[in-house]
């Protein structure tokens, strides 16, 4: 055992069982948001001595005159030779409350389409504002994309506070000019911190210099912000992955449905209706390795047994009779295009949602959006690398969807284009 | 230590269907798992020996039970091998009752495919990537499932969790696809495959606290033992035919344990006490270094080392 008061590298030993939390932030080099993943990372004591001294060497051959966290982040050759972060990385941190997955997204080079990767699972968004540079266009452009992607909760860190002599009017002023662009955004949950992340005020511990702010710190709101509530508990939807059929002697007349609960609450003896057949069934059981359940909840994976035995495969979706997604054959869609080749009208692609795979066509580009004033531009003929609009897509066979804002697990979808295989588009149904 | 199915009953906070983050991990991985069977034909479970790949075998079983493992495991054999990881391969896959195929970097020695290092900093490490895309090219695989996290190493950091390779088994780190929701994208022509990991989000504490949790048996190196080890570079390694001593190199006796587990050649050891899972945990929640900085020398060997030897196709 660790004697109190010994160095657990500041982790102590989890009591009680933590919870999984994932951030996104979104920011570039100057804004200070390198500053603050590292200090959120050295003051939970997350950062390794070897990680340390590794960035302080190579701080010093590179001549940067200063311990440069960011090389923490910047993984790759290419990263550390240009000064600048090419791809999302993926940091992690815990407090004995929470486990933090942090997708840190750059935020110049193709910002939009890396922001929009990490948004896409995100809890909750981080977003810097610069005291003395207020809301920028950059600003709004990360707090469109939280909204777009349905990031529960944003926290606005209003940084560099040290250089404003942590001026109230300054905060304030910054606070209610960017409250103004959320109202537009349909965000649900705003809060407003003011920080200097070089200095670590409002970070780890509230801070003494500013007395006028009563909030807590950053670390502690996101230790206590309440995701769990923000998962879709009322629409079942279980979209089946695999058919467990072990025809061993053990199990010889097993039939099972494996997946992961997309949303909603599934209990042993529910009604169930298998789309797109429409046969109705109840639940027999649900199972895992490690032994029956009574009921099953997102984002667990299970198996689900049925009472009766019906025809049931990958692709299908198991959800309840009164609560059924829709039926598509064509969907409207919000599309992020992550490709270099522009999507054009009658494009055609792979299309994948839940564990359905069906193929689409491009049908008519609505409008593109203007990330950055909201403009919609319907004339635009096409969406070029990191532009968003609205498109209808026609299907191949039925997709069975929800609303993107009532349901992420079953209103988002990619599009694989057909030739390269590559991810080319990320869409939320409307 | 062996590995059973016993009943559990999942707890969970009545009012909020709160799970507990390895609970989320677990569900994450086993969810990438399925997926990936379900979409490529011809998948294979990449199996050192080490802790990260017992994780992973666990959570494939987990995956498919009550049905069997949908594909066989392989083991790239370098060699030089921990006798006691050896012992626990076999242990093991008769245990899970899956197809082994052995991957010998001494047959690709022998048929002059790569050339051995020698000298007293002799590594086979590197010579593993090309046998890993031999084997994954003769035998047609798809899908190479790995062990790999993303708080390892920089590089790795950067890494998708299905992660393509093209026809030359390479892996380009600029033109990676970009991974939304938990919609994974595995389609790949002929020649092509895609490395897996699902234990991506995992840190090395979340994977003790699992085995811990789990009860996962894991080869007795992990826990300490009296052994014969000589100093480095500030590492201790086990004194062994495969690795030659320089002449100021005297072996000693220690009490160690090992922290990763790879080739006897570049893993080194940690001096420690502890002999069960609890004291292990203990040790790694309070270590102030992280274990590829203190046990691996192949990453020791420049800034970019684990993003060139993955460029060339390496785990």
């Amino acid at each position: 055992m660790v004697p109190p008061g010994a160095a657990t590298n500041g982790r102590p030993l989890a009591t009680r069982a933590s919870e999984l939390v994932r951030f996104a932030t979104a920011g570039s080099v100057d804004d200070g948001k390198s500053t603050l993943i590292g200090r959120l990372l050295f003051d939970t004591k997350s950062i390794f001595e070897d990680q340390l001294e590794h960035v302080e060497r190579t701080s010093e051959q590179r001549g940067d005159g200063y311990v440069n966290l960011a090389l923490l982040t910047d993984g790759l050759r290419a990263e550390r030779e240009q000064g600048i972060t090419i791809d999302v990385a993926y940091r992690y941190f815990h407090t004995p409350r929470r486990k933090f997955i942090i997708a840190d997204t750059p935020g110049h080079e193709q910002y939009t389409r890396n922001m929009v990767t990490g948004a896409s699972t995100a809890d909750l968004a981080l977003i810097l504002i610069d005291a003395r540079k207020g809301v920028v266009e950059q600003s709004r452009r990360h707090s469109f994309i939280a909204s777009l992607l349905r990031i529960p909760h944003l926290v606005v860190c209003v940084n560099k506070m040290d250089l404003v002599d942590w001026d109230q009017e300054v905060f304030e002023s910054i606070s209610s000019e960017f409250a103004g662009w959320a109202a537009k955004l349909d965000i649900q949950d705003v809060t407003f911190i003011p920080i200097s992340a070089l200095h670590g005020d409002n970070v780890v511990e509230r801070s003494e210099r500013m007395a006028w702010y009563e909030g807590p710190s950053l670390l502690y709101h996101l230790e206590h912000v309440h995701v769990a509530s923000d998962r879709n508990l009322q629409d079942a939807r279980f979209p089946v992955q695999w058919v467990v059929r072990p025809m061993n002697d053990e199990h010889h007349d097993y039939r099972g449905y494996a997946g992961e609960v997309a949303s909603g609450v599934f209990r042993v003896g529910d009604e169930v209706i298998v789309l797109p057949s429409g046969i109705e069934s109840r639940i027999a059981g649900i199972d895992t390795y490690d032994g029956p359940q009574d009921e099953a909840f997102p984002p667990q994976s299970v198996t689900l047994r049925l009472e009766d035995d019906v025809d049931v495969s990958r692709g299908d979706m198991i959800c309840r009779p009164q609560n059924r997604p829709v039926e598509a054959r064509e969907v409207e869609a919000m599309v992020c295009w992550m490709a270099e080749r522009p999507l054009e009208a009658s494009g055609r692609f792979r299309i994948k949602h839940t564990t359905r795979t069906v193929l689409a066509k491009a049908d008519e580009l609505r409008y593109r959006i203007d990330v950055n004033t909201l403009h919609r531009d319907e004339a635009a003929a096409g969406l070029g690398l990191n532009e968003i609009g609205r498109l209808r897509l026609r299907l191949s066979s039925p997709l069975f969807v929800d609303e993107y804002r009532r349901n992420r697990a079953t209103g988002s979808f990619i599009l694989i284009d057909e030739s390269t295989n590559d991810t080319v588009g990320a869409g939320m149904v409307l | 230590m062996t590995v059973t199915a016993s009943p559990r009953i999942l707890r969970r906070d009545e009012m909020s269907y709160e799970i507990p983050h390895l609970r989320a991990l677990e569900s994450e991985a086993i969810h990438v798992i399925r997926e990936v069977a379900a979409e490529l034909e011809r998948g294979v479970v990449l199996f050192s020996g080490g802790k990260d790949s017992a994780v992973l075998l666990h959570l494939a079983r987990k995956a498919f039970w009550p049905g069997a493992l949908p594909f066989p495991v392989m083991h790239v054999d370098t060699g030089h091998n921990f006798p006691e990881v050896i012992a626990y391969r076999d242990q093991m896959i008769a245990e899970v009752g899956a197809r082994l195929i052995v991957a010998s970097v001494q047959d690709s020695i022998d048929n002059g495919r790569v050339t051995d290092e020698t000298g007293p900093r002799a590594s086979r490490n590197r010579l593993q990537s090309v046998t890993l895309l031999d084997a994954i090219e003769e035998h047609g695989f798809k899908a190479a499932f790995g062990g790999a996290r993303r708080d390892e190493e920089r590089a790795r950091a950067k890494e998708r969790i299905l992660s393509f390779r093209d026809d030359f088994g390479q892996w380009d780190p600029k033109g990676q696809r970009p991974e939304l929701w938990n919609l994974y994208n595995g389609f790949v022509k002929r020649g092509e495959h895609v490395r897996v990991f699902p234990l991506s989000n995992w840190t090395e504490l979340d994977v003790w606290q699992y085995i811990n949790e789990e009860k996962i048996a894991l080869p007795s190196i992990y826990f300490a033992h009296e052994r014969e080890v000589f100093s480095r570079d500030g590492m201790l390694y086990a004194t062994s035919d495969f690795i030659e001593l320089l002449p100021k190199e005297k072996p000693f006796q220690e009490s160690v344990r090992f922290r990763t587990v790879g080739d006897m050649s570049c893993t080194g050891a940690v001096r420690s006490k502890a002999s069960t899972l609890e004291e292990v945990v203990a040790e790694i929640a309070a270590t102030r270094i992280t274990e590829r900085g203190e046990t691996r020398a192949d990453d020791r060997i420049s800034e970019a080392a684990m993003e060139d030897r993955k460029k060339e196709g390496y785990f």
